[in-house]
């Protein structure tokens, strides 16, 4: 047993509710004790929020480096781990040792490989995995060429109850690129592949879906071919989900200019035509949530010329800055955008969080979505900086992260 | 007027203003005379050095700007440094920053990605010419070919010219499309879809697919060379059908202006892009010229590039 907990003069963001209500909340034994207007226990420890903003913690789904410093700093109370470290997570054991790996401050939830090594070939152990923590089932930074591989690793996920996280871009036509094709690629001389080969994937892996009735998420999506396509498999009720990361709602090709490689993405940045539509898509529900894919690279694999370096961004401590922007600009409420932030991925994945509701986990963050400060890829959190935000002036910051009623920052 | 040119480095021809690119062809002008001189030499960079680092092969262009340094009075160091060998890693830089350390005055670089030229150019202290870098730039090939118009038919302004051949990876036609349209000229590129970049008419340039088409009655006709490992399986079915689809001919270059002038970079695949009966012709081929002028315009971007240091001053 743990000592109360009080956070008072608060508002509190209900994403379920859909509103943001001031009062108080507390919490008892890792759990949210109260919300709203009751007598303060006298033994509860008391923090005044002076009016901030209290919201479920972020989990964010699909990250590539257990990096607790960045999660602290974003406000993220879990994190799902891609199965793209070394080595790959396609056995029980690793997926066992990753799920361990954060607590008790953040904890880590790791995707099962799809298959052996992330090779595309032979099924991993998937139903071990599940045993051993594994959330759900990934295809990792790359797609799964082999259709018919593809369509077993959704059979069988299915069988077990499992969501599969797939990377929707044809292999086939992004060999080689690291561009989107377009005019900016053009003048760069950047090798680059057209937008259609995320749709083309999308459009494979809904059919398999389909067929299955597996449930499948696509971690990133980005283009405006594939929202139709996700939207219009959602209308006919498909089981398919999809995520996008604050970058590509906020930058088109053009931040590539000048050979930045810290806007070297995977998928790379769309043109501002995909832009629109991906706000669109956010604003009409067809985007399921927001996520980091939090990818710190330090200067080894990005002060390279540009097709040299790794892709990814560090976005963990920056997810729900840059995302608070999308307030601002009228495109979601502030309770929508904590439940693409919170619940939402929770919920999908069937992860305990994302509710301020009585008797839940008191994975909370704490922020001021009007507080102005500057992101500066040389003074971050994260194990790298890696930012294409370095130098914006943002507003919104995290001031506590809060894991299961333990203060972290 | 500035006292000294205003780019520190030459990356690229993206960003000079046309009275920038003519200020460069003019001062070419002055070193063509001597380089047909018995005595080629000028000592206006003596004390100077001049690294050329090449990170890709070359022989050319190398060479080029060996010459160009030496007629100038540099001391040219040469660094060919194999393209597997340094490529990832921190070596880019940290060979950047040797070659700073070491004091250098001019570097020359070619390097085989993209941007590789402007990451080297941020970390260096002296002035930095692209010699060619990825698919993106090769600005002196560009000034160059820009002079052998310039020099053949009186003026650019106002030109057809057409830019036939692998598109999609040269570097030559990116810098030629903005030199070119920059001074004026309309300028056409021509190649299969395969080999065409998307959005190209972006920077200026009209596309064709139909070579017909694209030479109709233009004033030149600028071959790039086919590079020989794309020549089969994703981009193009075999040499011989792209040569009968895409190869200059002499019928074919009837369809461009009775005085149209033939350009080629080099090396040329003889029989592929051009046949040699183009590539030879006495009077419309300006292929040698192009190697001449190769000279004097990077004699000019050295001289130009160093003045400030040189305390020169003096520019338009």
């Amino acid at each position: 047993m743990t000592g109360a907990l009080a956070i008072v003069d608060a508002r509190l963001v209900d994403p379920a509710a859909g509103t943001i209500t001031r009062g108080n909340l507390l919490i008892r034994d890792r759990r949210i004790a109260a919300t709203g207007q009751f007598d303060l226990p006298p033994d509860a420890e008391t923090i005044d929020a002076g009016g901030a903003h209290v919201a479920p913690g972020l989990v964010d789904l699909g990250i590539f480096a257990i990096d607790m410093p960045a999660f602290t700093a974003g406000g993220i109370t879990r994190a799902v781990l891609m199965p793209d470290q070394s080595p790959p997570l396609d056995h029980a054991a690793l997926v066992q040792r990753a799920a361990a790996a954060g607590k008790p401050d953040v904890w880590v939830h790791p995707l099962a490989a799809a298959t052996k090594g992330l090779d595309g070939r032979e099924l991993a152990e998937i139903g071990l995995m599940k045993a051993g923590g594994a959330c759900a089932v990934a295809t990792g930074r790359g797609w799964i060429a082999d259709s018919g591989v593809m369509l077993r690793v959704l059979s069988y996920a299915r069988s077990l109850g499992l969501t599969v996280v797939s990377h929707a871009e044809d292999g086939g036509v992004t060999t080689g690129a690291v561009a989107t094709e377009g005019e900016y690629a053009t003048r760069m001389g950047l090798p680059a592949a057209p937008a259609i080969a995320e749709a083309m994937a999308v459009a494979r892996d809904l059919m398999l879906a389909e067929q299955t009735g597996a449930r499948l998420h696509f971690r990133q999506l980005s283009t405006a071919r594939a929202f139709d396509l996700v939207r219009d498999a959602k209308r006919r009720g498909v089981p398919v989900t999809c995520g996008i990361s604050p970058a590509h709602l906020l930058l088109s090709d053009i931040a590539v200019g000048g050979f930045r490689t810290f806007a070297r993405l995977s998928p790379p940045l769309r043109s501002e035509d995909d832009r629109q539509a991906a706000l669109a898509a956010l604003a009409d529900g067809t985007i399921d949530l927001i996520c980091s894919s939090h990818d710190p690279q330090g200067p080894e694999a990005k002060r390279l010329p540009f097709a040299d370096a790794e892709p990814g961004m560090a976005g963990a401590e920056t997810l729900l800055t840059l995302s608070l922007s999308l307030v601002r600009d009228g495109v979601v409420t502030l309770p929508r955008l904590i439940d693409l932030l919170s619940a939402a991925p929770a919920t999908l994945l069937g992860l305990p969080g994302g509710s301020l509701a009585v008797g839940a986990e008191a994975d909370l963050v704490l922020f001021d979505p009007d507080m102005p400060w500057r992101i500066d890829s040389d003074h971050m959190a994260s194990r790298a900086g890696n930012t294409p935000f370095d130098g914006l002036p943002v507003q919104g910051k995290v001031i506590q992260t809060i894991k299961g009623g333990v203060l972290l920052r | 007027m500035s006292a000294s040119f205003p780019h520190r480095h030459l990356t690229g021809i993206y960003g000079l203003q046309p009275h920038e690119i003519l200020f460069l062809l003019d001062e070419a002008e002055q070193w063509i005379a001597l380089n047909r001189a018995t005595s080629k030499h000028d000592d206006r960079l003596a004390g100077l050095t001049l690294i050329n680092a090449f990170f890709e092969n070359s022989t050319r262009t190398l060479l080029s700007f060996e010459i160009a340094g030496k007629r100038l009075g540099a001391d040219v160091v040469n660094m060919q440094v194999g393209a597997s060998s340094v490529k990832k890693g921190e070596t880019l830089i940290d060979t950047a920053m040797t070659l700073n350390a070491m004091r250098a005055d001019m570097i020359v670089i070619r390097h085989q990605s993209s941007g590789a030229v402007q990451l080297i150019a941020d970390k260096v202290d002296c002035p930095v010419l692209n010699a060619g870098d990825g698919r993106h730039e090769h600005p002196t090939q560009a000034l160059l070919d820009a002079l052998t118009i310039r020099r053949r038919k009186g003026r650019i302004a106002g030109l057809v010219v057409a830019i036939c051949g692998d598109i999609l990876h040269s570097r030559v036609a990116r810098s030629n499309i903005l030199a070119l349209t920059t001074l004026g000229a309309e300028v056409r590129v021509v190649a299969p879809p395969t080999l065409m970049p998307a959005a190209i008419e972006r920077m200026g340039a009209v596309p064709f697919h139909d070579f017909d088409a694209g030479l109709d009655g233009a004033d030149v006709v600028m071959m790039l060379r086919l590079q020989n490992e794309r020549m089969d399986g994703a981009y193009l079915p075999s040499p011989r059908e792209f040569h009968a689809l895409y190869g200059l001919t002499p019928e074919r270059l009837e369809r461009a202006a009775p005085d149209a002038l033939v350009m080629h970079p080099g090396p040329m695949n003889r029989g592929v892009e051009i046949t040699s009966s183009v590539a030879d012709h006495p009077s419309r081929s300006a292929i040698t010229e192009q190697v001449e002028m190769g000279v004097a315009v990077r004699m000019a971007c050295l001289d130009v590039l160093t003045r400030r240091r040189r305390g020169v001053e003096g520019w338009a």
